[in-house]
């Protein structure tokens, strides 16, 4: 059990950055995570992940690079079905609903759980038709225009790009995209929006907006965001997962592991596990 | 190992409404994906069923052929004249012929190909490169019937005036349309060789270059046995090609197979048998019809043997550099 | 120290005989046989590219002399006349050329289009099958193309669909000689959509139908549309599997497509040029110059598509 630090001592954190304690609100469980484990062709990622993730919170999951924190990310909206030879092992239940059970579609999973990735993706095509893609493919029933405009208003761009929807977005600046990129999400109406380092490509101005608009969204949706940037999850974040690598026993392969999930200023100024303290500090990742 | 922080704490009353609970089962049982993939698949596989046909014709026509010809006789005959009373069906002269062929036009092919690529990719600068690559495409696009009109009416007669002392007596010869046939695999030799040299490493000239060598020395003694693979496969595909190109040899080359090496003979290859034999009238049935299916499948064999040659060659040269 | 050799792999080796050749090279006599061959080089080189520029140029340049003089408005729209060959046409060579390319182009875009996305999109490159097509593939690609007419002889025009010898039966032909080159190119600019844009469309919800649809194959149309063009270049050029196929010799009247004889542009040119009437002659090259304009249009098209519309990722 680490040494409770005086604030500001040993963190990567200033202390004014946390958000106080107390206010985070548990009111259900999106996810519960058990023994949730990843392997690629028989080499192991992730291993042994137990963790409930909350309604209508931010939570972070951080950690060194190789840790795994993307591949339990996309295992959440079954992204990892796209790799041929991805095995999943546990559970991973979604209210309740167990998100790999036979009868369970994944298409529908990321209608309902939608994704915003590291690199923003745009598609070749106008921003009216990148955000109305969703809608139209999932065969949304509204006006499509409303749909479209809600959207963009809710991602924080709709005045940027009013007059000119049918631009390409190509056009766009890095942080532009990666919001239109968020746009597109909301635009299915998903319950969860999972974000993969969704600021690592883009400057500081943009990150911090887009940060901003992610304690926006808060308020209606559930948030799981993969950082590499401490502060970040120390700034945005109700709760916070810190995930390590180990060696497996024969030393080959490397693979991560939930080493402490608590509330994030628990996490960054008390951290229970010694582990936890010495990556918020600097000494190691 | 650390433990996992278990944070639990049960949903509070009241406070905030609970989200609707969505089912993650599919709206519908999406046959149309299923019919797409099915559909797309048959489309992948049509293209095994040529293979299939291709065999297939080939195989049921020869054994047709070889019902009444004796395998020995077809082979190492000398004499081909299937569709005359007394007929032989003795392979050797077409075979002969199409040798000729690939004779002469990798004669041609080969070190005009080999100095174009080397051209291309060591010395040319990046203008003149672009000037020359199209002009290659071009001269590979070139319907082969208009080649072979052109080595018919002008080459011919050209050949005739540079080398007058040969001698000439047939308007069709093997040599000259063995010069038409190189000059229209010149773009595919030059491509691939080309291809296989900017492959090399550009760490190599310059380690070359550093030590103090000269251009020449340095494409002819490094870069270009760097590649050699891929000039082997470039050769390989090129003999591929003259084995199996047909109007050329159709028009230039001539129509009376003949056991021969002068380039001034006329000469038929396989394929311009059968592009020969095809048009004529010939009925269905008799041994001569099967004479098609008998040549097509030594040329299908041949050409067959060499491409798969060269598709190992291409992979081997990928190979060293990735 | 004691150092470990590296690996003797094959790259290690070309380095190592390129370095000796070099220091044999800096290093031997200097002698000026040396440098004269040097510089002497790129001139030799030059000389075998030129030989083939030079082979183009002629070419070209005999087909303008040949063919202008007959070249007129009665080239297409004559039929052809052993009687007066100064009068006769193409007619209907162009007209079966344009069936049989239309039967081939309305063949190969689903079906080289079709097996491009299945091999991209949904096949696993691991099985034994899919792998089985691809090699299949490239071997199609690179059999000898009077290989395909006696395939149609044997099972389009006579055999198992007994079609006859009819339009019908060489677009078949044809269209099967030119769907490798499709399916290659369509793969190739399949495969150049990078799978971002994948991810990030079924991350919405969409199918994999879906995605393909609107995502993947909007993105590599251009490529796609170079590849059938190119394929349509080459297909218009092709006589030889045509000639066992039917494209018989003398049609004076406008050809069908599933019924009566027909013939195409290089097929008559074929017919003409063996006669040995100059005039014939004459005609043929005029027809060389039609089809040599059509097929380079067509070629310079699907460069410019291609520079025009790449995608740029």
């Amino acid at each position: 059990m680490a040494q409770p630090t005086r604030a500001g001592e040993r963190l990567a954190v200033r202390p004014g950055e946390l958000r106080k304690p107390g206010q985070v609100e548990h009111v259900e469980k999106t996810f519960e995570l058990r023994d949730v484990s990843v392997s690629y062709g028989g080499t192991p990622a992730v291993r042994g992940v137990s963790m409930d993730i909350y309604h209508q919170n931010i939570t972070a999951l951080i950690g060194p690079s190789g840790c795994g924190k993307s591949t339990l990310l996309r295992c959440l909206n079954r992204m990892n079905d796209l790799i041929p030879n991805a095995r999943i092992d546990g559970e991973l239940r979604y209210h309740g609903e167990d998100i790999y059970g036979p009868a369970v579609d994944p298409v529908q999973v990321r209608k309902i759980i939608g994704m915003v990735f590291q690199k923003p993706n745009p598609f070749p095509k106008s921003i009216y038709d990148n955000v109305a893609f969703g809608p139209r493919a999932t065969g949304m029933k509204g006006n499509l225009d409303d749909i479209v405009e809600n959207a963009l208003r809710r991602a924080g761009l709709w005045d940027e790009v009013k007059n000119r929807l049918r631009d390409n977005a190509y056009g766009m600046s890095g942080g532009q995209q990666q919001r239109l990129c968020i746009a597109r999400a909301i635009a299915v109406e998903p319950d969860v929006i999972l974000m993969d380092e969704p600021c690592s490509a883009l400057d500081p101005i943009s990150t911090a907006r887009i940060e901003d608009l992610m304690l926006e969204l808060k308020e209606r949706y559930t948030i799981v965001i993969v950082t590499h940037n401490m502060q970040q999850a120390a700034r945005v974040s109700d709760m916070t997962a810190f995930l390590m690598v180990e060696l497996t026993a024969d030393e080959r392969n490397r693979f991560g592991q939930l080493v402490e999930y608590d509330d994030t200023s628990k996490v960054f100024t008390n951290p229970a596990d010694e582990r936890t303290e010495a990556y918020i500090s600097g000494k190691v990742g | 190992m650390g433990m996992p922080a278990m944070v639990n704490r049960t949903a509070a009353s009241g406070a905030g409404a609970g989200s609707p609970r969505r089912s993650l089962a599919a709206a519908g049982p999406r046959y149309g994906e299923r019919l797409v993939q099915l559909l797309l698949g048959a489309c992948a596989a049509f293209s095994v069923a040529v293979t299939a046909g291709i065999v297939l014709s080939l195989l049921s026509g020869t054994v047709d052929f070889f019902r009444e010809v004796p395998i020995g006789d077809f082979l190492f005959g000398t004499e081909w004249a299937p569709s005359f009373a007394d007929a032989r069906f003795g392979v050797l002269p077409i075979v002969v012929g199409t040798l000729n062929i690939v004779f002469w036009s990798l004669a041609v092919a080969v070190p005009v190909g080999l100095a174009s690529a080397i051209y291309l990719s060591e010395y040319a600068p990046r203008r003149v490169r672009r000037a020359v690559k199209p002009m290659l495409e071009i001269l590979e696009g070139i319907p082969t019937v208009a080649i072979g009109l052109w080595a018919l009416v002008f080459l011919r007669p050209l050949a005739e005036d540079v080398f007058p002392f040969l001698p000439w007596n047939t308007p069709t010869s093997v040599g000259v349309a063995g010069v038409a046939v190189g000059l229209l695999i010149v773009p595919l030799v030059a491509s691939i060789s080309d291809d296989a040299m900017r492959a090399v490493p550009a760490g190599l000239r310059e380690g070359a270059y550093a030590l103090g060598a000269g251009k020449m020395r340095v494409s002819l003694r490094v870069v270009f046995p760097a590649a050699i693979s891929g000039v082997v496969a470039a050769i390989v595909l090129a003999v591929s090609r003259a084995v199996g190109e047909t109007m050329v040899v159709l028009m230039a080359a001539g129509a009376r197979p003949s056991l021969t090496v002068d380039p001034t003979d006329s000469v038929q290859t396989m394929t311009a048998y059968i592009g020969q034999t095809a048009t004529g009238d010939i009925a269905t049935g008799t041994v001569d019809y099967y004479t098609l299916f008998a040549v097509g499948a030594l040329l299908f064999l041949l050409t067959l043997g060499m491409n798969m040659l060269a598709i190992r060659l291409v992979r081997r040269f990928r190979e060293v550099y990735e | 120290m004691v150092s470990e050799k590296p690996p003797r792999t094959a790259r290690t080796r070309l380095a190592v005989a390129g370095a000796r050749a070099a220091t044999n090279g800096a290093l031997g006599t200097r002698s000026r046989r040396r440098a004269v061959a040097e510089a002497m080089f790129p001139a030799v080189l030059l000389l075998g590219l030129g030989f083939a520029v030079a082979g183009l140029a002629s070419m070209i340049i005999w087909m303008l002399i040949e063919g202008t003089p007959r070249f007129d408005a009665g080239l297409f729209t004559n039929p052809p006349s052993r009687l007066f060959p100064e009068e006769a046409g193409y007619r209907p060579a162009i007209l079966g050329t344009l069936y049989v390319i239309g039967g081939v182009i309305a063949l190969i875009v689903p079906l080289g289009v079709g097996a491009a996305v299945y091999l991209e999109e949904y096949a696993d490159s691991s099985r034994w099958f899919n792998r089985m097509f691809e090699l299949n593939i490239q071997n199609l690609a690179g059999v000898p193309s009077i290989v395909f007419g006696i395939l149609g002889l044997a099972f389009i025009a006579r055999g198992p669909l007994s079609l006859g010898f009819v339009a019908a039966a060489g677009s078949i032909t044809v269209a099967m000689l030119v769907l490798p080159t499709v399916i290659i190119a369509a793969r190739e600019a399949i495969r150049a959509v990078p799978s971002s844009i994948r991810e990030g469309s079924l991350a919405l919800g969409a199918t994999q139908w879906q995605t393909i649809w609107r995502q993947v194959l909007p993105a590599s149309l251009s490529g796609i549309i170079t590849g059938v063009i190119l394929a349509v270049a080459r297909a218009i050029g092709e006589a030889a599997p045509l000639l066992l196929v039917g494209a018989t010799f003398f049609v004076t009247s406008d050809p069908h497509f599933f019924e009566g004889s027909y013939t195409t542009l290089p097929t008559q040119i074929y017919t003409w040029a063996r006669q040995p009437q100059e005039e014939l002659r004459v005609l043929a090259a005029a027809g060389i110059l039609v089809m040599l304009a059509l097929v380079l249009a067509m070629n310079s098209f699907a460069i410019w598509l291609r520079n025009r519309y790449e995608q740029r990722w």
